[in-house]
């Protein structure tokens, strides 16, 4: 396999009319790994993961991923995206839903159902698959997102605050199943805001105002704002919500 | 491909939504068969007073659809301006004058009709005169309402269930989501043709035969044409009520498109006289799919006409449908550009 960067963003920007809301982001992911966007709500960080999904266009600068430009429908298939809400069929049930998108990834047959049911199974909803989603709790929706953005096997994971309302066993459950899907050679870029999960990340970049004020591991981040946790490291980047 | 599975996501959500399925099929019916009721008064058998007819003519008269009273001159007036009777046939030295109530065109018709069928019956040489109490005979007939309004409710539900549905696509984030995905922008606006198409199909279906046979809708010619026609116009619904829903941001919004888009269209339908609408206002009717729909439906339904002379609004229809998937596809430009 020719090595290559899996993520390089050169000088993105991103304004909406005359509004800047991602300044000149430049930021490298050149193997697997676990990258958490850490940054108050407002900071561009799901207007940043919309660009690296190719929802969402760059203004200025360029992002691209596994050696191509984006956005680019090819590339799409080796995304997973997980939005901040969920987006399901109501009146659907989960296996209804869950096929659904993976046959837009082009899956069929077998196959699909195979990997549908590997997902399902991930995320511990395998004896739910058949209830309307209507039904079902926060957490379960959060749940099914999240194995609906992996049922393609793609190769990036974006995921959009994916633990918000689900409980802390759970939560713990899914931070192992990330980082083995790291191992597996899958890169994660996780946004959250919440402290404990921005220690299991790799690499943390703190964001705020659109603009990325620090890249580094979660250790060397302490290290150099001389924090004891993240949560200070975090406030001495002037991330938190209430600073100014 | 995909197109194939949203649609089949689509039929799906239709399934479990009984209550929308319900307003595409069942309303349409409801409401058509009100109307027929309040409008079709087809079982209404006119009175008609004879003042100084000789005898012998009105034994000939065919009095089983019609009552038949002499009176005197005086009683007749009388009776006509209570609304006791429809109609006074008078002697007038030689002619026969007619004078009708004139309020409503159905009766005016029937009692017309009837006349006019009893002269044949050989009655030589006499000449009807023809007066109304109230109204005239220019008084529109509401023979042409029924298969302008079965276009007009195909196209009025389905507009609104499509255009809720994709409005509800991106209020709920699962547009985002498509999007997401490698799927192109055509892709999502054909699976939507594919999805909803079957059930206008259904709906189109069920609403003409029920037109035509439980309703008696007057209908000379070919019921294909008229569904032809109907899904034609659901199409063009569809499109444009997915095409509307992006320029909504809530359901209310999306109902308030009603007014703007839905209710000027059946003035231009045909429900009214085209040619009495000011000058200043009828240019717009060509821009109408409705124009075209109720145009195709009466010449079908009414004149029999076939394929030939409905080539024009078929065309028109089409270009509709055309032109609204293309300015779809564009609009979903502003969700992602690709």
């Amino acid at each position: 396999m020719t090595h290559q960067n899996v993520i390089r963003m050169n000088h993105v920007s991103k304004s909406y009319g005359k509004k800047r809301i991602v300044e000149d982001i430049c930021l490298s992911i050149e193997r697997p790994e676990i990258l958490g966007l850490l940054g108050p709500s407002g900071a561009g960080k799901t207007t940043l993961v919309k660009m690296i999904a190719g929802i969402e266009e760059v203004t200025d600068g360029e992002i691209c991923l596994l050696g191509e430009r984006m956005p680019r429908l090819k590339l799409m298939e080796q995304i997973g995206y997980m939005a901040q809400s969920d987006a399901l069929y109501g009146e659907l049930t989960a296996k209804e839903n869950i096929y659904f998108f993976a046959k837009l990834y082009g899956l069929r047959g077998k196959t699909m159902k195979g990997q549908c049911e590997k997902a399902l199974e991930l995320v511990g909803l395998l004896d739910d698959q058949n209830k309307i989603i209507d039904t079902f709790s926060g957490g379960m929706k959060r749940r099914l997102s999240l194995a609906i953005a992996l049922v393609h096997h793609p190769r990036i994971l974006i995921l959009d605050e994916p633990t918000v309302g689900i409980d802390p066993v759970l939560r713990n459950q899914i931070w192992e199943q990330l980082h083995e899907l790291k191992n597996e050679g899958i890169t994660i870029i996780v946004t959250t805001h919440v402290m404990d999960e921005a220690e299991r990340c790799d690499r943390l970049g703190m964001i705020r105002n659109g603009r990325l004020l620090a890249l580094d591991t979660p250790e060397g981040l302490k290290q150099d704002t001389r924090s004891q946790t993240i949560e200070e490291a975090f406030l001495f980047y002037g991330g938190g919500a209430h600073a100014q | 491909m995909r197109s194939k599975a949203i649609a089949s996501r689509i039929i799906r959500q239709f399934i479990r939504d009984k209550r929308t399925l319900a307003l595409m099929l069942i309303a349409p019916l409801f409401i058509l068969t009100l109307v027929s009721l309040v409008f079709n008064g087809k079982d209404y058998h006119p009175t008609i007073a004879f003042v100084h007819v000789p005898k012998k003519i009105i034994q000939t008269l065919d009095t089983k659809d019609t009552h038949i009273k002499t009176m005197e001159q005086k009683r007749a007036q009388t009776a006509i301006h209570n609304g006791d009777i429809d109609a006074i046939v008078s002697n007038d030295q030689g002619t026969l004058k007619v004078l009708l109530e004139g309020s409503d065109p159905s009766t005016n018709q029937a009692i017309l009709q009837w006349l006019q069928k009893q002269q044949l019956k050989g009655q030589p040489g006499k000449n009807l005169s023809v007066h109304y109490l109230h109204g005239g005979k220019d008084l529109n007939s509401f023979d042409n309402f029924g298969s302008v309004l079965l276009g007009f409710f195909v196209f009025f539900f389905v507009f609104i269930v499509s255009g809720v549905s994709f409005l509800r696509e991106r209020t709920t984030g699962t547009l985002e989501r498509l999007l997401s995905t490698p799927i192109r922008r055509g892709e999502i606006v054909c699976g939507y043709i594919f999805g909803f198409g079957l059930f206008t199909l259904i709906q189109s279906t069920l609403v003409t035969w029920y037109s035509i046979n439980v309703l008696n809708m007057w209908m000379v010619g070919s019921f294909w044409l008229v569904l032809l026609i109907i899904v034609l116009l659901a199409l063009t619904a569809l499109t444009l009520g997915t095409l509307l829903s992006a320029f909504a941001n809530n359901e209310l919004q999306m109902i308030q498109f009603i007014p703007l888009v839905i209710v000027p269209q059946v003035f231009f339908s045909g429900l009214f006289k085209i040619d009495t609408i000011s000058d200043w206002i009828s240019w717009i009717a060509p821009f109408m799919p409705l124009y075209y729909g109720a145009d195709a439906l009466r010449n079908i339904m009414l004149r029999g006409n076939g394929f030939a002379d409905i080539t024009l609004d078929i065309l028109a229809l089409c270009g509709f449908i055309l032109l609204f998937v293309v300015l779809n596809i564009l609009v979903l430009r502003r969700y992602r550009k690709l």
